[in-house]
C-alpha cells in the first residue's frame, strides 16, 4: 500500500504551537507528515516547496497563523499570495495543485490541526504517488 | 566537517513508550556529520544537561541536537546549558520528537521512523548553523500601563515604587474601572470605594506616575525596551489645567441623560464626572448630549470651559507595556431567554451593585427600577450565559458564584423580610474563605439555593415570573419575583480585536488576551516587553487581579533592572555582493527594518528592528537576504533529509 510522503512547514507561533497542542492532547494523526518549524509562514520560498516535490514529496503542507494573527503582522498575507501563485504554476508543470495545501491553524486549534492533517494525508493518498524525476 | 552530537531523551515513557530509543540511536549514529549519539531518561534534568556538556568536551563537539519535547519548552534550557562549556547557544538545536511524534502516534515502528526523520532534518539544519552573538539594545526604563482599573493601578504603583517612571493611560475620564462601581466586596464585605479611593489618589499623586485619562493608544511601533506609542487625548472641552473640580458647572447644566457609571439607573448631566470620587477630579463635556447653552461657561469660576478643544496626539517612548484593559459584562440584550434587556426589573450584576451602593442612585436602598418599590422576592440567576457553549459563552466567568452570594447576603441585610432565591448550576467557591462565605449565605441568611436552570421568565401583573426546575427535588418551580438579577458572563472589552492587532498580541477563542504560557508565564504576552494583568487576560476577582498585576509589574522591573537587552540574532542580513538593490525585501518587511541605500544600490538592515520572520529571505530574488540559521540551503537540506 502506498504511503505518501508529505513535507510540512509550520510557523513557530501558531501552527507549530497548534501541532504541539495536538500532541499534548494526545490527538492521533497519520505519520506521513513531517514538519519543519520556521519562524513565520512567510519564510517559505516557493523554491523550498519545489525542492520538496523534486525530492520525492507527494504533498507539501504549509501552516500559518489566521489572517490578522501572524506574529509578524502581515507575513501570512505574503504566504497566501505566494502559494496562490505557486499553485497555478505547479498545475502548469503537471502537479495537481491539491498536493499543495496552505492552512491557517492557531495555537489553540490542536483538534483542528490533527483533523486537517488526517484529511490532507487522505487527499494526497487518493491522488497517488507523484512521479517526478529526482534531480541529479 | 562539523562534529555533531545527538542526545535523545526518553522523557520517562513519554517518548520511550512509543519510540524505540535503541533502534533510533543506532540509526542516527550512521548519519553524516554525527559523531556521537546518546540517550538518557530525562535529558532536561540536571544530570542530563551535564551529560551533554561532558560529551561536548570529551568528543569535541561543534554542535548538538537534543531530540526531546517541543522547543517551546526547553530550547532555552539546553541553549543556556551548553554555554557553560563554551558552546555557542545557536549551535544547539531541538528536534521535537514528543509533541509532534511520540504523543501522536501509537505504532512503535512508525513513530521511530518518523523520529529519525525529524532528527535527521534537524542535524542538516545544525550542520550549517552559524554561531551567533545576541544583538544588544538599550532599554528605555519607562513603562506604559493601559487601563486604570485596579489591575492597571496596582501595576503602575508597583513599578513607580521601584523608582521607574510610568505612564498610565485610561480611556475614561477617571481611573477606578469596575471596582469603583462595586458596593462591598466578597468575602470580607469591605466597602469597595473605601479600599479603592486611597489607591486612586496615590496613583494621581505619585511623582513617578503620569496619568493620562480620557485617552487611548492609537499607534504602537518598536519592540521590547524601545516602544514608541501615540496616545490620542480625546477633547474634553474643559481645560483641565484650569478646572478645579468644584462641580458648579455640573449643578447648573440643564441636560440630564442616563449615567453609564450608574448602569443607566441614575442620571448625569452633559458636563459631568462619572462619579463624585473621580480621579482626576475634573469634568468633561459629552458633546453628543450638550446643547451648547453655555451655562457651564457662565458659572465656571476658573474659565475652564473650552468648546474649541480638539483631540490631540502625544507621543511617548517606553520600554515596557502592561495591558490591563479589564472587562465588560455580556449584555442582557444577548439573552432573549431572560427578557433580552426589555424587562426593566431584570438587571445584571453591576446594576445591582449600584442599587446596593451607598453612593448609588438609590443611596443603597434596594429599589427596583420599574417603580422604585422595595422588592420582596428577588431571584438571582447564575451562569446566565456562561457555561453555555451552544448559545452563549462556553467558559465559567469565575466570580459570579461569589458575587451572587454576596448580592443575596447584602440584599438580606437591607431587606430583612425579603426572600432571595438563587438558581445555580454548581457553586464554585475556590478561594480563601470563599466556601465559608457561601455557607454563611446559605445557612445564616436563609437564602434559597435552587440547583437548576431557569427555562424562561416573563412579566405578569407587575411581577417577573421565573420558571425553572429544581433538579435536586425534581420539581418545577415558579417564582413571582419583584426583581431578577442575572450573573451574565465576563467578556473582554468590546474592541479587544483592535487592541490585539494594535499591540500584536493574540487573543484566545473567547477574546481574552493570551499569555505566553498558560502555567509558567501567565503574566507575559508572547510579544516580549508586553505584559498582561487583570480581567483582560481572563475573568478573575480582585485579589487575583492584584496578584497578577503585581506579577506583571515585577516582570517590568526585572526588564528594567539592566540598561541593556539582548535581541535574538537570527535576523536576516544582506549579502552585499549578491544584493541587486531591487528593494523587493523593503516592501515585504513589516518592521521597516530594511531600507534601500540608493547611492550604494543595496539594501541596508537595522538589525534591532528585524524580528526575524524571514519574509524578506523568501522574497529576495537573488538570495542576498538570508535569514541567519534559516538559510535557503538549510531549509532545502532539511526537506531532503525528511524525504530520505
Ligand atoms: C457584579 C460584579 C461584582 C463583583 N464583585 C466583586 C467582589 O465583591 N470582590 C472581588 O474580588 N471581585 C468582584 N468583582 C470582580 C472585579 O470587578 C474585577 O476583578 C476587577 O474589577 C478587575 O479589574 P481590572 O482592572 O482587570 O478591570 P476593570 O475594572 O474592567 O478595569 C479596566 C480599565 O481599563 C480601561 N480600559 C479599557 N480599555 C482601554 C483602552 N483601550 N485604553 C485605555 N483604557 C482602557 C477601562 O476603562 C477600565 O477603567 C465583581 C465583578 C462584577 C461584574
Ligand atoms: S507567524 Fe504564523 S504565519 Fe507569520
Amino acid at each position: 500500500m502506498y504511503e505518501p510522503k508529505i513535507v510540512a512547514f509550520f510557523c513557530k507561533w501558531c501552527t507549530s504551537a497548534g501541532a504541539d497542542l495536538a500532541g499534548t492532547s494526545r490527538l492521533k494523526y497519520p505519520p506521513n507528515v513531517v514538519g519543519i518549524r520556521v519562524m513565520c509562514s512567510s519564510r517559505i520560498d516557493p523554491e523550498h516547496i519545489m525542492a520538496a516535490f523534486r525530492n520525492g514529496a507527494d504533498g507539501v503542507f504549509i501552516g500559518g497563523c489566521h489572517p490578522g494573527d501572524c506574529h509578524y503582522q502581515t507575513g501570512n498575507y505574503q504566504t497566501l499570495k505566494r502559494i496562490t501563485l505557486l499553485k497555478q504554476m505547479i498545475e502548469d508543470l503537471g502537479i495537481n495543485p491539491q498536493r499543495l495545501r496552505l492552512e491557517w491553524i492557531s495555537a489553540a486549534e490542536g483538534q483542528r490541526f490533527s483533523e486537517i492533517i488526517k484529511e490532507f494525508t487522505q487527499q494526497v493518498k487518493n491522488l497517488g504517488q507523484l512521479k517526478s524525476e529526482p534531480l541529479q | 566537517m562539523k562534529r555533531i552530537g545527538v542526545f535523545i531523551c526518553h522523557c520517562g515513557i513519554n517518548i520511550a513508550g512509543t519510540v524505540d530509543i535503541e533502534k533510533l540511536t543506532s540509526q542516527i549514529k550512521e548519519y553524516p556529520n554525527v559523531v556521537h549519539v546518546e540517550n538518557y531518561k530525562y535529558m532536561c534534568s540536571s544530570p542530563g544537561q551535564q551529560l551533554i556538556n561532558q560529551q561536548i568536551m570529551d568528543k569535541n563537539l561543534d554542535a548538538v541536537v537534543v531530540a526531546a519535547c517541543s522547543p517551546s519548552l526547553h530550547e532555552n534550557t539546553f541553549r543556556t546549558s551548553v554555554q557553560r562549556v563554551e558552546m555557542n547557544p545557536y549551535n544547539c538545536e531541538i528536534a521535537n520528537i514528543r509533541e509532534q511524534c511520540s504523543w501522536v502516534h501509537d505504532d512503535k515502528q512508525i513513530a521511530t521512523d518518523k523520529a529519525a526523520k525529524i532528527i535527521k532534518s534537524m542535524v542538516e539544519k545544525t550542520v550549517l548553523d552559524e554561531p551567533l552573538m545576541p544583538i544588544t539594545v538599550p532599554v528605555n526604563r519607562k513603562a506604559l500601563v493601559i487601563g486604570g482599573g485596579v489591575a492597571g493601578m496596582q501595576a503602575a504603583l508597583n513599578i513607580a515604587n521601584n523608582g521607574y517612571e510610568v505612564i498610565l493611560v485610561e480611556r475614561e475620564s477617571s481611573i477606578g474601572g469596575h471596582m469603583a462601581m462595586l458596593s462591598e466586596t466578597f468575602p470580607t464585605l469591605d466597602c469597595s470605594q473605601c479600599i479603592l479611593t486611597p489607591k486612586m489618589v496615590e496613583v494621581d499623586q505619585h511623582p513617578n506616575i503620569t496619568l493620562i485619562t480620557y485617552s487611548e493608544v492609537v499607534e504602537v511601533s518598536g519592540f521590547v525596551g524601545n516602544f514608541k506609542v501615540k496616545i490620542k487625548q480625546k477633547a474634553k472641552y474643559v481645560d483641565w489645567e484650569k478646572c478645579n473640580g468644584c462641580g458648579d458647572c455640573i449643578t447648573e447644566c440643564p441636560i440630564n441623560t442616563p449615567s453609564e457609571f450608574e448602569q443607566q439607573l441614575g442620571e448625569r448631566h452633559a458636563i459631568y464626572r462619572p462619579f463624585p470620587q473621580a480621579v482626576p477630579n475634573k469634568v468633561i463635556v459629552d458633546m453628543d448630549e450638550c446643547i451648547q447653552c453655555m451655562v457651564c461657561q457662565v458659572f465656571c469660576p476658573t474659565d475652564a470651559i473650552d468648546f474649541n478643544q480638539k483631540d490631540s496626539i502625544v507621543e511617548q517612548e517606553v520600554g515596557a507595556i502592561v495591558l490591563a484593559t479589564g472587562y465588560q459584562l455580556y449584555s442582557l440584550k444577548n439573552l432573549p431567554e431572560y427578557g433580552g434587556g426589555e424587562i426593566e426589573d431584570v438587571i445584571d450584576g453591576l446594576a445591582f451593585e449600584r442599587l446596593l451602593s451607598a453612593s448609588g442612585p438609590t443611596q443603597g436602598v434596594v429599589k427596583r427600577p420599574s417603580d422604585g418599590k422595595i422588592p420582596q422576592d428577588v431571584v438571582f440567576i447564575q451562569c446566565a450565559g456562561s457555561r453555555d457553549p451552544e448559545n452563549h459563552m462556553p467558559y465559567c466567568s469565575r466570580i459570579c458564584c461569589m458575587y451572587t452570594a454576596k448580592h443575596a447576603m447584602l440584599y438580606k441585610h437591607r431587606v430583612h423580610q425579603g426572600r432571595a432565591y438563587i438558581f445555580y448550576m454548581d457553586i464554585r467557591s475556590g478561594g480563601k474563605d470563599y466556601e465559608e462565605f457561601v455557607q454563611r449565605v446559605m445557612e445564616e441568611e436563609r437564602v434559597v439555593y435552587l440547583r437548576g436552570k431557569v427555562s424562561r421568565l416573563y412579566e405578569e401583573d407587575g411581577k417577573v415570573v421565573v420558571c425553572g426546575t429544581d433538579t435536586l427535588t425534581r420539581r418545577n418551580v415558579e417564582i413571582k419575583a419583584d426583581l431578577v438579577v442575572t450573573a451574565t458572563p465576563i467578556r473582554p472589552i468590546e474592541d479587544i480585536d483592535q487592541l490585539s492587532k494594535l499591540f500584536k498580541i493574540s487573543i484566545n477563542q473567547n477574546g481574552f488576551l493570551t499569555e505566553a504560557h498558560p502555567k509558567l508565564r501567565p503574566v507575559e504576552s508572547l510579544t516580549s516587553g508586553i505584559y498582561l494583568a487583570g480581567c483582560a487576560q481572563a475573568p478573575r476577582d480582585i485579589p487575583d487581579t492584584v496578584a497578577q498585576a503585581s506579577g506583571a509589574a515585577s516582570m517590568v522591573c526585572a526588564l528594567f533592572s539592566s540598561d541593556q537587552l539582548y535581541h535574538d540574532p537570527i535576523i536576516a542580513g544582506v549579502d552585499e555582493d549578491l544584493c541587486s538593490g531591487c528593494g523587493i525585501c523593503v516592501g515585504v518587511c513589516p518592521y521597516s527594518a530594511r531600507t534601500l541605500n540608493r547611492e550604494k544600490g543595496i539594501v541596508e538592515v537595522n538589525e534591532v528592528l528585524c524580528e526575524a520572520c524571514g519574509a524578506c529571505s523568501a522574497a529576495c530574488p537573488s538570495g542576498a537576504a538570508q535569514q541567519r540559521n534559516f538559510t535557503d540551503i538549510q531549509l532545502k537540506n532539511m526537506v531532503k533529509a525528511i524525504l530520505g
